[in-house]
């Protein structure tokens, strides 16, 4: 039930220098690969460039042959009002149930703006949130 | 006027220095058969010390290696009973375990008068203050001159590393007259009164070693710190500092011929050299008691300086001009590619390739070192990436006694090497 709540990011670990994301983006793209969001998290030397796709099983494949060390990482996508307002009520509901947002980033889409959030119990946020009357994507959304 | 603290041993030559080399090659042959490794190699070679005649016998005597040292860790080159050591000291090994170098209390003796032997030949005495601005504890340069200043009866300010404002002042308010330390930290002492401002009056004379320096470093010190710095050479095998030393003439190492009877061979063929020409210091000790070391290949490249130094001393060699095995000196310590290799392979996140840089970040050595992350043990967090660039850093700091920064690569990053791998790239230049 709450599984399908669920979304594969792809988390490619990278060095932090010049080309990198340039040769993960061309690589995607060679493979027809959309990418509907993304964030770099970096520490000194190197980082983790973070992902969503509408064809994460083919991201993997793609970027492991060209030897990158890939790995899929569970996140939930939080639909927001594209408003003032919208993240507080996310946060909010989080926040009160005492979930701890290990990192977030955003998309503001055509539709909506959408929360990508990396969560520490992500069956218990789907329910507070869905509880709450909000909103969250379904990986067959993105596909 | 040229002092002396030993005037006798330290001018003694022709046939009275032979004579008591021979005698003291042949005690430490005889010591060295108490030690299994020698034992069977003295075996092997058909020698023992009762064939010792003259130091011609030398060259029919085995070599030691660095890395035969590492089969003894840790006392199995000691060639007296446990209960006459009184002191160990540790250096780098080859892989996991350090070398443990052992003294008997006439060791310290032996070596506390070695050092005098050079202070007192650049012409400090008792009415000078030394400040000794190396590591203490177990590193043989921070114990060795200290207990040699205490010899010459100089007053001796055990002032260790780190805190360079302190050491600053402490040289300012105890009046110090003379300086032990690394070229390198002399440097950064000197970068640091320019900046405040001060200059350091009462200094006259620097004593740098543990890391090999140019001649264009000694301009630079010696100009801006106003004295006159000498060059330091020993090894913890040999005791420590005090091996050799550079006079007032500023040219060449007089290396002490009745403690030490050294050549200079070919790394590659082993065959010795003459006089002029560069090769690897082989140094066989003659008055180590709790581990003598026979034809001990120190891994320096230098030469014999053939010609007679105006002070009256005997044979010089010349400063190090770099090293026959891969090892590295970095901030004074000594570190083997291969430790850097044996801490990686006990880690399993990360692959056994990997890229050492050093450089040279305000005049203090930086060791960069380049991991490869392991596909399998990448778990898409961040966090995890960092925890592990700090275990890494973590064990080689504890291998190497040395800080290091690690980084992180991208699996199958790294360049392979076919035959003989350069995992190091020394981008110190000259200064």
């Amino acid at each position: 039930m709450q599984e399908e709540y669920i979304i594969k990011q792809i988390s490619v670990f990278s060095e932090n220098k010049p080309g990198r994301l340039a040769a993960i983006a061309e690589a995607l793209q060679k493979s027809n690969v959309n990418i509907f969001a993304f964030s770099i998290a970096e520490a000194s030397s190197f980082g983790v460039v973070r992902a969503l796709v509408d064809t994460p099983e083919t991201a993997r494949s793609v970027l492991e042959k060209l030897g990158f060390a890939v790995q899929f990482t569970d996140v939930i996508a939080v639909r927001m009002k594209d408003e003032p307002g919208g993240l507080h009520q996310v946060a909010r509901i989080l926040g009160d149930a005492g979930i701890n947002i290990e990192y977030a980033y955003a998309y503001s889409g055509r539709e909506a703006a959408v929360l990508i959030l990396r969560v520490s119990q992500a069956g218990e946020a789907i329910s507070k949130i869905r509880a709450a009357g909000g909103s969250l994507l379904r990986e067959s959304d993105l596909s | 006027m040229a002092m002396f603290w030993d005037k006798e041993r330290e001018t003694l030559r022709g046939k009275r220095l032979e004579e008591l080399q021979a005698k003291q090659l042949r005690w430490t042959v005889s010591l060295a058969e108490n030690v299994p490794f020698y034992r069977e190699r003295l075996r092997e070679a058909g020698i023992s010390a009762d064939d010792i005649r003259s130091t011609d016998d030398l060259s029919r005597l085995p070599f030691t290696k660095k890395t035969d040292l590492r089969e003894g860790y840790p006392f199995g080159f000691f060639a007296v009973p446990r209960r006459e050591i009184v002191r160990v000291h540790t250096t780098s090994g080859t892989t996991g375990k350090p070398t443990v170098v052992g003294y008997t209390q006439r060791d310290i003796d032996t070596w506390s008068d070695l050092i005098a032997r050079n202070l007192t030949m650049v012409g400090l005495t008792a009415d000078d203050t030394f400040q000794n601005a190396v590591n203490y504890g177990l590193f043989t340069g921070g114990l060795g001159f200290h207990y040699g200043a205490e010899r010459t009866g100089m007053m001796v300010v055990p002032s260790a590393t780190g805190n360079t404002k302190r050491q600053i002042e402490m040289i300012q308010d105890f009046g110090v007259t003379a300086l032990h330390c690394t070229p390198g930290y002399a440097l950064h002492i000197t970068e640091v009164i320019e900046e405040m401002g001060v200059t350091l009056d009462s200094l006259r004379i620097g004593c740098f070693g543990a890391e090999a320096w140019s001649e264009t470093m000694r301009h630079e010190l010696e100009t801006r710190l106003a004295i006159d710095a000498y060059d330091s050479y020993g090894m913890s095998e040999m005791y420590g500092p005090g091996v050799a030393f550079e006079c007032t003439e500023k040219h060449g190492l007089h290396i002490w011929e009745d403690c030490y009877l050294p050549e200079i061979i070919d790394p590659a063929t082993g065959e010795t050299l003459g006089p002029g020409e560069k090769g690897e210091l082989v140094i066989t000790s003659l008055s180590k008691e709790a581990m003598p070391m026979i034809r001990y290949r120190t891994g320096d490249i230098t030469m014999f300086i053939e010609d007679e130094c105006p002070c009256g001393r005997g044979l010089r060699i010349a400063r190090i001009m770099g090293r026959s095995d891969d090892m590295l000196v970095i901030r004074g310590i000594n570190v083997f590619p291969s430790q850097i290799e044996h801490v990686l392979l006990g880690i399993p996140e990360v692959g056994d390739q990997f890229m050492v840089y050093i450089d040279r970040v305000h005049h203090l050595d930086e060791m960069t070192i380049d991991v490869e992350m392991n596909r399998s043990a990448f778990s898409g967090e961040l966090g995890d990436l960092v925890g592990l660039q700090k275990q890494i850093q973590q064990r080689l700091q504890e291998a190497l006694s040395l800080r290091t920064s690690v980084r992180l690569v991208e699996p199958g990053s790294l360049p392979r090497f076919e035959g003989k791998a350069k995992r190091v790239i020394d981008r110190r230049g000259d200064l």
